[in-house]
């Protein structure tokens, strides 16, 4: 099964309806809580990093028997240093962004934290993608 | 265990929304203007108490499965807010007192801290 969601650029309001879909399709699904967890916060963190950095981005969710890909692609700066961008407490992100309660530099390795794989692919100026696997 | 119906009294506090999870019990509570910190955290049945009000407070709270959502300093809960905490089940309470008052108020309920 493929799902797929659009993230609109620097539109907090929208942010966490891509993941709060996702969430109510794996509840239908009956997969184990604890599990769901850890997908739905990894992909809200990453919504969360697509509306505060980038101009536009999608995610795609596949749901095989083994396994929960999803990949989150957007249209933005890119991260020029991802060793970086991985280090906890590193940010770039604007004082809006912190307002709203994030900008900690969590975001990365939380979701690191919250899936089996993760793998980023970034080109600075074009955009970022990410992809997160989850198994069941 | 500290019964909802208890914390609210001893605050006194409003409650906005989810008024029949009031019987309900809570262990452990989690004080923060960081939501980003709240998504680091693994643990279930929890209070989040925060002095930040707006619509991520409440997506943050959905996607951690926190249902019972403190606000403390007098800020007050949108419409939007609402709307979507009432959609997630989830009871949320106003209150009037300093985040510091009302952790202090918490701990001396019983109510222990996530770590």
């Amino acid at each position: 099964m493929d799902f797929k969601y659009e993230i609109e650029g620097g539109n907090f309001s929208k942010a966490g309806t891509a993941s709060s879909e996702v969430k109510k399709i794996l509840k239908q699904l009956n997969v184990d809580p604890k599990l769901i967890k850890r997908i739905v916060v990894a992909l809200y963190e990453a919504e969360v990093n697509v509306v505060a950095h980038a101009y536009e981005g999608n995610v795609t969710v596949k749901i095989a028997s083994d396994k929960i890909q999803i990949i989150i692609s957007d249209m933005g700066p890119g991260i020029p240093d991802v060793d970086q961008a991985m280090t906890a407490g590193f940010s770039t992100a604007s004082k809006e962004v912190r307002e709203m309660g994030f900008g900690a530099g969590m975001g990365l390795p939380n979701i690191k934290k919250n899936t089996d794989e993760m793998r980023i692919k970034t080109q600075v100026g074009k955009g970022t993608e990410l992809e997160l696997i989850n198994y069941l | 265990m500290v019964k909802v119906k208890d914390i609210v009294e001893n605050l006194n506090a409003r409650v906005i929304c989810g008024e029949e999870r009031l019987n309900e019990n809570i262990a452990v509570a989690f004080a923060s203007d960081l939501m980003s910190d709240v998504l680091t955290l693994d643990t279930d049945n929890m209070l989040l108490v925060t002095g930040l009000s707006n619509l991520q407070v409440i997506r943050t709270s959905e996607m951690s499965d926190v249902s019972f959502i403190l606000f403390v300093r007098g800020k007050r809960v949108n419409s939007d807010m609402l709307k979507l905490a009432i959609d997630n089940n989830m009871l949320i309470v106003e209150c009037e007192y300093s985040m510091f008052r009302t952790c202090g108020e918490l701990y001396k309920l019983g109510v222990k801290p996530v770590y």
